[in-house]
């Protein structure tokens, strides 16, 4: 349907619409300045997500006790996302320049690299030195921090977690397996379990990451230390025979039922419930799941019969199992202009106070230093606290050093991996091809 | 009236505003959109310009040749699916339970008005192999067939979604068809059925052909819709096992906003652009030329 006006009217008219629509744009697009550009910040607003509560109720406790000075000149104001739009919010805020004061920093380290590279984060390193209280994060944690963050500090350990395997002490017992101290051993002992009708392993397919962690675990214990940073150098691929070898015993793993039915939709909390409620034997996780082995309400089986080991050894491998995979949790910051004098008393307070208070209230291990004594709930934990605090070397965990795209390819197709619907070399070339993508 | 709606000028005062609006939100967005396909980058980094290098990615990139292939796929045996059941009910509703079709019309409407996440988690439960064993492997068992991990492996899980998809929307395709039905004389019917065709025939002969435009309209409308299927699948199976269940849709806003790589993603959401055209234009001509000689 033609309108019937001459040529030159009709381009007037668009001209005229065109014009005025990017007119109409270009003021929203610059509208967007938020509460980024304001020069002072006027609260101490925490962007974090809904499934981490820990570091929540731990700040709120302090605004009213040990901090309550930097509370009153800057009120602590959390805001929660959950887990899996964090990225795509941080994205958004970073772009219209209205990041929070302090924010969990991404779901992978590439992201929190990328906020950096682009002036979004504080150097806390010198802003802590500065303030004087840089000497109260645990020197494992920030060696942690340097190895995910390339050599920087670019967020405080909240958290800071070695992972093993927790089992189950009287399940153990009653087969009469002792505590593997090689893969051999350990898949001997699961297979004795699997006669008896008990399932060796839990683990969250849906998650994806608890699976692909005894991938990149079991290559640490047969290539070293320095297996994954190889891999992101360009020096090795995954598609090397070594790196699928790590994948094809862990499929074995899985082609024998020793995950139990149907891991892809197994979620975390479900993986968690076996283990604790006795159905499965053991539980590749971080030291963060002791908060739940204490609670009395979760854990049916007792905390006394919870045990941790190390991921055995690989027979005539170049690791060691005092090499513990470590990280710092979620990777939580403080926005770089937003960073006053205000913003550092209430960094100082935190570096002084969150270790105890976490690990009092909550049974949160952080890399921060424990200031005031706290009697630990159970031999577990205790084990785990003097493992952390003797462990000389740590490794990191598969997806790392990975971008985003990776992470994502490796986590979701790692259900696939032990269900059998996706082939070890298969899986590798995936997450390569991922990789080689970026 | 015919003199004001000849005047330019009042077409002009009429159109504007809505032309204005339609712009702003419609036209601008798209060639926006268009622009960034030829950028790599994201809000964090800012943009930069690679040319055509997300063009040349998009023919060579597995992912894209899965994706485009599921969303095709979908698209059709859901199309077929959601039209014919549909179109069964409707006459189920005209020829067998006449003017008694109203609680069995919405009945079978119901699922429509669900939430589409609600429905997912539903379907997820029924087919789910653990940590319970969910109703459909119960009577597998029951059966003395092992259970079947539904959504282990993209091909069960395609078809669970497929189910769950038609389940979800022929109550609404039934309605559409029931009006194109109802519009069918009664004295055509009754001759017919003097003429002796009755049953399939007269389906066949008779009512297939005078609501075909009804079922045409129908089949354009489920099409386009489930090119663009999102929320069902991101419900159900958030694209997996891997990316074995994944559209163009979800690869496009994975792409974008889980990779941060905008660029690509209003690459990919070009593609899924023509692939619609060309579609609709198909469909369309096709339609046309049948209505010619029906």
């Amino acid at each position: 349907m033609s309108l019937r006006m001459p040529r030159v009217r009709r381009a007037r008219l668009s001209l005229f619409t065109a014009g005025t629509a990017s007119l109409a744009l270009l003021t929203t697009a610059c509208g967007g300045g938020g509460a980024g550009s304001s020069a002072a910040p006027k609260e101490f607003s925490y962007l974090s997500v809904t499934e981490n509560t820990t570091v929540k109720t731990a700040l709120t406790t302090m605004s009213e006790g040990a901090c309550k000075s930097a509370n009153d000149a800057l009120p602590l104001k959390v805001e929660t996302v959950p887990q899996a739009s964090l990225d795509q919010k941080l994205q958004l805020l970073a772009g219209q320049d209205a990041l929070p004061v302090q924010f969990a920093a991404g779901n992978a380290p590439a992201l929190t690299q990328q906020l950096a590279k682009s002036g979004k984060v504080a150097d806390l390193e010198k802003e802590l030195k500065s303030l004087g209280v840089l000497d109260q994060l645990e020197p494992a944690a920030v060696s942690t921090i340097k190895a995910l963050y390339g050599g920087k500090v670019e967020v405080l350990p909240y958290e800071y977690n070695i992972e093993g395997i927790f089992y189950n002490k009287k399940l153990f017992q009653e087969n009469g397996i002792a505590v593997p101290g090689t893969w051999d051993e350990l898949v001997a002992g699961a297979a004795k379990l699997a006669a008896e009708d008990i399932q060796p392993f839990s683990a969250s397919g849906q998650q994806g990451w608890p699976i692909t962690r005894l991938v990149s675990t079991y290559l640490y214990r047969s290539l070293g230390p320095d297996a994954l940073q190889k891999v992101a150098d360009g020096k090795a691929k995954l598609t090397d025979p070594e790196y699928v070898k790590a994948a094809e015993e862990v499929a074995a793993l899985g082609e024998k039922g020793y995950f139990g039915k149907g891991v892809g939709s197994i979620d975390y909390d479900t993986a968690m419930n076996q283990f604790l409620n006795g159905k499965a034997a053991m539980f590749y996780m971080g030291s963060w799941a002791l908060a739940n082995v204490s609670d009395a309400k979760q854990n049916k089986v007792g905390a006394q019969n919870v045990g941790f080991m190390p991921f055995p050894a690989v027979a005539g491998g170049k690791g060691s199992i005092d090499q513990y995979p470590s990280n710092v949790g979620l990777g939580i910051t403080l926005g770089a202009k937003s960073f006053d004098k205000k913003t550092g008393a209430w960094a100082s307070c935190i570096a002084e106070n969150y270790g105890s208070t976490a690990l009092k209230d909550h049974g949160s291990i952080s890399g921060f230093k424990v200031n005031t004594e706290v009697k630990d709930a159970n031999e577990v934990t205790t084990q785990v606290r003097d493992t952390i605090s003797t462990s000389k070397q740590n490794v990191l965990w598969f997806e790392a050093l990975f971008s985003t795209k990776a992470t994502t390819v490796s986590q979701t197709n790692a259900a696939g991996l032990v269900a059998g619907s996706m082939k070890p070399e298969q899986f590798m070339q995936t997450v390569q091809d991922a990789l080689a993508a970026q | 009236m015919h003199r004001v709606l000849g005047d330019r000028r009042a077409i002009a005062i009429l159109l504007g505003p809505a032309l204005l609006v339609y712009s702003l939100i419609m036209l601008v967005p798209i060639v926006w959109s268009l622009g960034y396909s030829f950028t790599k980058g994201n809000t964090i980094d800012g943009f930069t310009g690679n040319g055509v290098a997300n063009f040349s990615r998009l023919f060579d990139d597995p992912a894209v040749h899965d994706a485009l292939w599921f969303t095709l796929k979908y698209a059709a045996i859901v199309t077929v699916g959601q039209v014919i059941a549909g179109y069964l009910l409707a006459l189920l509703y005209v020829f067998f339970l006449k003017k008694s079709s109203a609680l069995i019309r919405t009945l079978a409407f119901f699922p429509v008005v669900l939430p589409t996440v609600a429905v997912g988690l539903l379907f997820q439960k029924f087919f789910q192999v653990a940590p319970q064993t969910g109703p459909v492997n119960s009577l597998l068992n029951a059966v003395g067939i092992e259970s079947i991990d539904f959504f282990g492996s993209a091909g069960s899980a395609f078809w669970v979604l497929i189910v769950m998809d038609i389940w979800r929307s022929m109550g609404f395709y039934a309605v559409l068809l029931f009006a194109g039905l109802v519009d069918i004389p009664d004295e055509v019917l009754e001759s017919a059925r003097l003429d002796g065709a009755s049953g399939l025939r007269l389906i066949r002969h008779i009512v297939l052909p005078l609501s075909l435009p009804v079922l045409m309209s129908s089949l354009i409308f489920s099409i386009n819709g489930t090119l663009k299927v999102f929320d069902s699948v991101v419900a159900l199976t958030n694209g997996g096992p891997g990316n074995g269940t994944t559209p163009l849709t979800l690869y496009m806003f994975q792409t974008s906003f889980t990779y941060s790589d905008y660029g690509y993603g209003s690459t990919i959401a070009l593609l899924l652009t023509v692939v619609c055209l060309l579609v609709s234009l198909v469909v369309y001509r096709v339609s046309q030329r049948d209505l010619t000689e029906g």
